[in-house]
């Protein structure tokens, strides 16, 4: 019973909350100046009053902002995001075209980000103070400070330009003539190494940081002691009694990071010109194309908050005390 | 000629960078004996009980002695041999049930992950096998309190738990580190009861580490004062209370909670002083706190003398006589 009913109650906050997060990039979208029209005109060179205002009486951006907004709300509600007036699409079909590749760009570095984090981390922890752990310190601190569009620029002119080995950026070879799926899969992946390593670098660091201190934490419990004392060996006694123990900060970090990578997503996408949702949305923003904005931004908070309820979800799993709380 | 002891501990030193907290202890612990160790806070007992399993904090090590358990000296094993003795030989009980166990696991695997470590048994078998532990051990409802977490149970249920996780694989020596303290006084009884019957039907030896003179009188064969890391009494449980020599021991018993420690104005006794860098003194370290040292007692540490049966005592001015004077040492 509990077992259905924790679910249901993490998925019963996201409602007024979604509601809420709509409203708000609304609002907020409306106090960027100018807006769709003012961009064609500006683009086109030359438009006269009438033929603007007509356009927004066309376009519906002369109806008042409650109007707007309810309009816009009672769209969300049919998941009818409305059509793009730049792309002359569906912004539905537009996005929908775009999810998938910002999804596994943040998927894989997210992936990459904990399991090296997480193994980094608890390394350190277990030669704490050793030239190991130094070394690894400073490595980390190092790509902890460097931003995420310098490394990628690095990793391109090194990897791509210097070495040749991987390409400098796209989802796949365009015009590539492929003999099989597995030869075009594999031509996907090498295109995504680059900015998935960019990108989950930082990451990387993060973790492992807080993976170091948490696991250092939990080594000092009396608990570790008594599993020694059990004959356990060090690397059982970690793995078994350590580790499950010191992720549960790490995984709370984890879920409030999805947010700082879809943010992020924008600027690796640009400079390896990935064709993700980040830049759409930066496309967006500079033609004011609000509609695709506000999809995307209650695309994104909607997702932010469904990773955050996994989280919520999988820390119940991992700290029985967490159930019993509930 | 009698068999060699179980573990013989023998001129035992502990160190630290900084300072050597436990020096030259030694004492032995037979077949099915219950062996007291007594001390208060920063006598170096933990220390000792620790070296046993070499499980000593970061930064300890230990720089003298043998510590000879079975016939081997375990201050020479290796690490894989030291796995081997951990949990199977020697297995400890510790101070603090509510953080010994690991809060994110049943108690149940906690206790059956000893028994697949050490007999390679299966899951399943070692499930039943830990049913059974905590059935021995008295904690109600076995069978269903095996999944259950260690913050569902009572401090009482988890010291059950880290006793049957210690007999596990029947081991023949259990280092009891502080087992009741932590524990409410109707539970401590319990508890030791629990260990004592246990030690009777396993016939393991028992190394009770404690600061509750009432306990160790209670439980013990065989009591060793420690002090500042120096071991300044040795002598038989029952031959505790009145036939105690040091007088540290005497001020230890003169300031334990009981009708006859109640001094002329009703209040309980003390030692006067603190053990507070005792260890760092040449001679005994209990002389500052003496009210019978000699100027001779700072020069070297007095050596144990035997004083009567398995009763040694480390110094030269312990006068005889009963608990009487111990009030007046103490005072």
């Amino acid at each position: 019973m509990r077992a259905i009913l924790a679910p249901l109650k993490v998925l019963a906050h996201t409602v007024p909350t979604s509601v809420g997060i709509a409203v708000v990039t609304f609002l907020l979208v409306q106090l960027a100046p100018g807006d769709a029209v003012d961009v064609f005109a500006g683009e086109s060179g030359a438009a006269t009053a009438e033929t603007m205002a007509g356009l927004r009486r066309a376009l519906g951006l002369d109806l008042p902002l409650l109007d707007r907004l309810l309009a816009h709300l009672s769209g969300l509600v049919r998941f009818d995001f409305g059509c793009s007036i730049r792309y002359n699409a569906p912004v539905a079909s537009l996005v929908a075209e775009r999810l998938p590749s910002t999804l596994a760009l943040m998927g894989c570095a997210l992936a990459l980000a904990l399991v090296v984090g997480i193994l980094l981390g608890t390394l350190m922890a277990c030669t704490a103070g050793s030239w190991l752990d130094r070394g690894l310190s400073a490595v980390i601190l190092f790509f902890y400070s460097v931003p995420g569009f310098w490394i990628g620029l690095m990793s391109i002119v090194f990897f791509a330009v210097r070495l040749g080995v991987l390409p400098t950026g796209g989802m796949e070879t365009i015009g590539g003539d492929f003999s099989g799926p597995g030869d075009a899969l594999l031509d996907r992946l090498r295109h995504m190494v680059l900015p998935t390593v960019s990108m989950a670098l930082f990451f990387i660091a993060i973790y492992a940081r807080l993976m170091r201190s948490s696991t250092l934490q939990v080594l000092g419990l009396d608990h570790v002691r008594v599993a020694a004392a059990k004959g356990l060996p060090r690397w059982v006694v970690v793995r078994r009694h350590v580790l499950r123990n010191a992720l549960l900060p790490v995984t709370t970090m984890a879920g409030v990071h999805i947010g700082a990578m879809l943010g992020g997503a924008i600027v690796i996408e640009t400079v390896f010109s990935w064709p993700g949702l980040g830049r759409l949305a930066y496309e967006a923003l500079m033609s004011r194309d609000f509609k695709i904005l506000l999809a995307i931004l209650f695309l994104s908070s909607i997702l932010v908050m469904f990773t955050n309820a996994l989280v919520d979800l999988l820390q119940l799993w991992l700290d029985p005390r967490i159930r019993r709380r509930r | 000629m009698t068999r060699a002891p179980l573990l013989l501990v023998d001129g035992l030193s502990v160190a630290f960078p900084t300072a050597t907290p436990v020096r030259d202890v030694g004492f032995t612990v037979g077949e099915g004996e219950t062996v007291a160790l007594v001390g208060e806070s920063g006598s170096g007992k933990s220390l000792v009980a620790s070296s046993l399993l070499r499980l000593l904090p970061a930064g300890g090590r230990i720089v003298g002695g043998a510590v000879r358990f079975e016939g081997t000296d375990v201050t020479r094993s290796t690490e894989a041999e030291l796995t081997h003795l951990r949990g199977r030989r020697i297995a400890m009980v510790f101070q603090e049930p509510a953080t010994a166990l690991d809060p994110v696991m049943t108690i149940g695997r906690q206790v059956a992950e000893v028994i697949e470590w050490h007999e390679g048994a299966s899951r399943r078998a070692a499930r039943a096998r830990a049913i059974e532990l905590l059935d021995l051990v008295r904690l109600p409802d076995p069978s269903r309190r095996v999944d259950s977490y260690p913050h569902e149970l009572s401090g009482g249920q988890r010291q059950r738990v880290m006793i049957a996780m210690a007999i596990a694989c029947r081991p023949k020596l259990v280092v009891a580190d502080e087992p009741t303290t932590a524990l409410d006084v109707t539970i401590q009884a319990q508890v030791l009861e629990l260990l004592d019957r246990l030690r009777r039907e396993l016939s393991m030896g028992v190394l009770l580490i404690s600061h509750d003179l009432g306990v160790v009188g209670q439980w013990a064969d065989r009591v060793v004062v420690l002090y500042a890391g120096r071991k300044l009494e040795e002598l038989p449980a029952e031959r505790l209370f009145d036939g105690a020599r040091h007088p540290y021991t005497r001020g230890l018993l003169a300031a334990s909670p009981r009708p006859s420690a109640l001094g002329a104005d009703g209040l309980l006794t003390e030692i006067p002083g603190q053990i507070d860098g005792a260890d760092r003194l040449p001679g005994c370290p209990f002389s500052p706190r003496c009210a019978l040292a000699r100027p001779s007692c700072d020069d070297r540490m007095p050596d144990l003398v035997a004083v009567g049966p398995e009763h040694t005592v480390a110094c030269p001015v312990a006068p005889r006589g009963g608990i009487a004077d111990a009030v007046a040492v103490g005072r």
